[in-house]
């Protein structure tokens, strides 16, 4: 075995994140770690990059007894590790990343040319055909995702951990990044993957080692593994509950009262003017690539860009909305897609996270009583099963999923009349991800209508009434009732006229 | 209450401890004498001579918690105490002085605030502005001159005593718990909090940032506008050059002695309050106990530097294992087991 690790454990106050975990990496496997949000994949990964001290354990890398201190430690013993976010410098070019703290010299200066071309050399055989003077900004997240693995095998060269590395590419990029992989694999590295993305750790691991609750379920090879066994390694409980979720009936939304009517609504440069009537517990899915006008649609009709033309109603009165404020008091609100710079307040706690909007509204002259703070946040933690050891634990400490809960439960808190989610299951894991379909239909029932932008077509199959495809900055087709099928989507997202609404 | 005096006790330990370094200098350090119906002695002059950095503090704790920075409070002094000593001058009494002193104050914050949450300019770009032509508005006020005036009334603010204790030790005092008190009463405290930690999150949810931000350096300039009042009754006259000169960095070293952050976020009013005072403790200790004068920057420096390191989350880290090992040393080992580590 090239990294044998036995008996891992790590404690954080509170919690054990790591109880006893074993994990082995043969040369020349891709080996997928797996598991739900808080489950340990990160704390694992972090106590073999060294940014954690493990608390007991043993990790023997080529039999030898490992114990990186450092990042940097890790590198040189021969693990490198991509995260989904590139930690690459976006304005130098990919020549002076590739060779960043070891730049060849002559006469003490950095000499371009060579730099150049050890910067080629090391981007052999990754099928790229870049330009190496150009600023990696430049380039797309796949292309940059490829160099910080060229830079991570050449200064490591055992051990690859690749952390959710196609959480932001589209179908043909993952295709390149999974051939970049396998190619690694074949020169004989060990490989981690983490991925939420089922479909892709079928297609391209050889072993699964599955985490929950920080204690190691099961390592088996991924060819033995059908998925409802997977799942269920990963959620400890039976899938059906997954499963009834799937298939909302899709009939339920023609005769009801309009909630909220858009008309003409755009803005020149981000969305093209759009019709758009939210009816009382409806469901609408938004569907489209990234980029395409989808977020900013969300964006628009939330009053954080100000619509240039059209006007919206909500009950048949006019309202403007050029600040979250007004959405908010027009009772809207909205879960970014990006919770950690436009969602939770990291240093505040879960309590003050959920009653934030709550107390924006009241204004700052009647605070929420304590007692109610307290009773909101006990409730919200319960329902939306968000897990914490209290309601005064920073946000920020919070794996993903439940930061997410936390934002709906903000929200949740307000009682909106429509609430837009953007990619509320993004970077989820499968059990949250189930939660938070079933809050939606849970929340509709109660009439509140819903938004739901999502880049999984089938979780917008299930989950929605109505769907609305949006394509180069325009609204360009709607899909209701039986027409809703992934299908009938794709259909209308590839070909420029079909399945046009007039 | 209990939490909010867990939260001040490094700076609580922090000014015991100075007391105590002082007091081995100079042993009459905390003899209290009543005299003349007012209380003297070094520590009563610590709080009264501590009352400009300490006003300034509170304010620059509120605009902090924001993310921001107030350069321009040293200046603000100075314009207000023209203002003060000016409209003295005009024979228009004191209570036209006082409010038109602090009108000037709320001005000139919220002018920054303007600047910062609707213009968009970075804070210390932004106070830096008026931190450098502030001088000059006062010195117009002023016209260039020391403008003096003999107005027993107003300087009672200065210098005048209430049961014995000297009015600017009231004033940060009374100031100080109603700031606290008002923020922690209302929701302010929670929002102002908000901002800092996360702006763009925090508008989602609906707080509106702007009023926020123009209110906090609004604030500050009023927190401001007292220090120049107490400063200016206490000289009983408005220097527009030396007024409040390079108090804005002895503000924000309170704040941050107070272990606010000047990332934004959590804040401690009475923390920062008890950072005026520990730089005070340390201007007047050096003083008593009988260094050469030109020692005292340096040794303010190295204590500030003391103080600093003691209350880094950093090195925290770093006393609780030194603890846990002198703990563990101490303990007696089983018999015939050997230390494995």
């Amino acid at each position: 075995m090239l990294l044998t690790i036995r008996d891992l454990s790590k404690s954080f106050p509170g919690t054990k994140a790591l109880d006893s975990v074993d994990f082995d990496l043969a040369a020349g496997e891709v080996h997928a770690l797996l598991g739900e949000n808080g489950a340990g994949k990160s704390t694992l990964i972090k106590c073999l990059t060294g940014a954690y001290r493990r608390d007991e354990g043993d990790i023997r890398l080529d039999g030898e007894p490992i114990s990186p201190g450092s990042t940097a430690e890790a590198q040189s013993l021969g693990i490198g590790t991509v995260y989904q976010e590139v930690n690459l410098l976006d304005n130098l070019t990919v020549a002076k990343n590739l060779t960043f703290g070891r730049e060849p010299r002559r006469f003490g200066l950095i000499d371009g040319r060579a730099q150049r071309a050890e910067a080629r050399r090391m981007l052999e055989g990754y099928g790229l055909d870049i330009d190496v003077g150009r600023d990696l900004g430049s380039y797309s997240v796949a292309i940059r995702q490829i160099v910080a693995i060229a830079r991570a095998v050449e200064l490591s060269g055992k051990i690859l951990i690749l952390d959710e590395p196609t959480a932001s590419l589209d179908a043909a990029e993952t295709r390149m990044l999974f051939d970049v992989v396998r190619g690694l694999r074949d020169r004989g590295l060990g490989i981690v993957f983490v991925s939420h993305f089922l479909d892709q750790v079928f297609e391209l691991t050889d072993r699964v080692t599955v985490l929950r609750n920080g204690a190691k379920i099961v390592t088996e090879k991924t060819a033995e593994l059908d998925r409802v066994a997977l799942i269920r390694h990963m959620l400890g409980r039976e899938l059906e509950e997954v499963e009834a979720e799937q298939g909302a009936d899709h009939t339920r939304s023609e005769a009801r009262r309009t909630v909220v009517d858009f008309k003409g609504y755009g803005r020149d440069g981000l969305v093209d003017p759009f019709d758009l009537t939210v009816r009382e517990g409806e469901v609408i899915g938004l569907a489209g690539l990234l980029g395409s006008g989808r977020t900013e649609t969300a964006e628009l009709m939330f009053g954080i860009r100000a619509a240039q033309r059209g006007e919206a109603k909500v009950d048949g009165e006019p309202v403007s909305l050029t600040s979250p404020r007004e959405a908010i008091a027009a009772g809207f609100g909205f879960a970014p897609e990006e919770r950690k710079t436009d969602g939770i307040v990291a240093d505040l706690s879960v309590r003050e996270n959920i009653i934030l909007a709550l107390q924006a509204r009241r204004g700052w002259a009647k605070p929420v009583p304590r007692a109610e703070q307290a009773r909101l946040a006990e409730t919200y933690i319960k329902r939306l099963d968000i897990r914490t050891s209290d309601a005064e634990k920073a946000v920020g400490e919070l794996s993903g999923g439940n930061q997410q809960k936390v934002v709906l439960a903000r929200w949740l808190a307000m009682n909106p009349r429509f609430l837009i989610l953007d990619e509320p299951t993004r970077g989820v894991d499968v059990g949250a991800h189930a939660e938070i379909l079933r809050l939606i239909g849970e929340i509709t029932e109660g009439g509140m209508s819903v938004l739901v932008i999502s880049s999984e077509l089938d979780e917008l199959v299930a989950a929605s009434d109505r769907i609305i495809v949006v394509r180069d900055r325009a609204h360009v087709a709607e899909l209701s009732g039986v027409e809703i099928t992934s299908g009938a989507i794709v259909t209308a997202i590839a070909a420029p006229d079909a399945g046009k609404v007039a | 209450m209990t939490r909010a005096l867990r939260r001040c006790l490094p700076q609580i330990l922090t000014l015991l401890a100075l007391v105590a370094l002082v007091s081995i200098f100079f042993p009459q350090f905390l003899a209290i004498s009543f005299e003349n119906g007012r209380l003297t002695g070094p520590v009563v002059d610590i709080v009264k001579r501590g009352a400009p950095v300490a006003l300034l503090a509170i304010g620059m704790t509120l605009v902090i918690a924001t993310r921001g920075i107030d350069l321009s409070v040293g200046t603000v002094m100075a314009i207000s105490g023209a203002v003060a000593a000016w409209t003295l001058a005009a024979g228009w009494g004191v209570f036209p002085a006082v409010l038109l002193a602090i009108v000037a104050g709320l001005t000139c914050g919220l002018w920054n605030g303007c600047l910062v949450a609707y213009v968009g300019i970075q804070p210390i770009v932004a106070t830096l502005i008026l931190m450098t032509s502030g001088r000059g508005i006062a010195q117009l006020i002023t016209e260039g001159r020391i403008l003096t005036f003999s107005d027993p009334a107003f300087a009672w603010i200065g210098s005048g005593t209430v049961a014995g204790v000297p009015v600017p030790a009231l004033l940060w005092l009374v100031t100080g718990i109603a700031v606290a008190f008002i923020m922690r009463r209302t929701a302010l405290g929670l929002l102002v909090e908000a901002i800092g930690i996360n702006r763009s999150a925090s508008t989602v949810a609906g707080i509106n940032a702007r009023v926020l931000l123009i209110a906090v350096y609004a604030a500050s300039g009023f927190c401001a506008a007292l220090a120049g009042i107490v400063a200016t009754a206490d000289i009983r006259g408005a220097d527009a050059n030396n007024a409040g000169l390079w108090l804005e960095l002895d503000a924000i070293l309170a704040v941050v002695i107070g272990g606010n952050s000047l990332l934004g976020g959590r804040f401690s009013v009475a923390a920062s309050i008890l950072g005026a005072l520990i730089i005070q403790t340390v201007d007047t200790g050096i003083l008593l106990a009988g260094f050469p004068s030109e020692y005292n920057l340096v040794i303010k420096a190295g204590l500030v530097l003391v103080i600093l390191l003691v209350q880094s989350p950093n090195l925290s880290q770093h006393w609780h294992w030194l603890r846990m090992e002198i703990r563990r040393q101490r303990e007696p080992k089983p018999i015939g087991s050997r230390d494995t580590r």
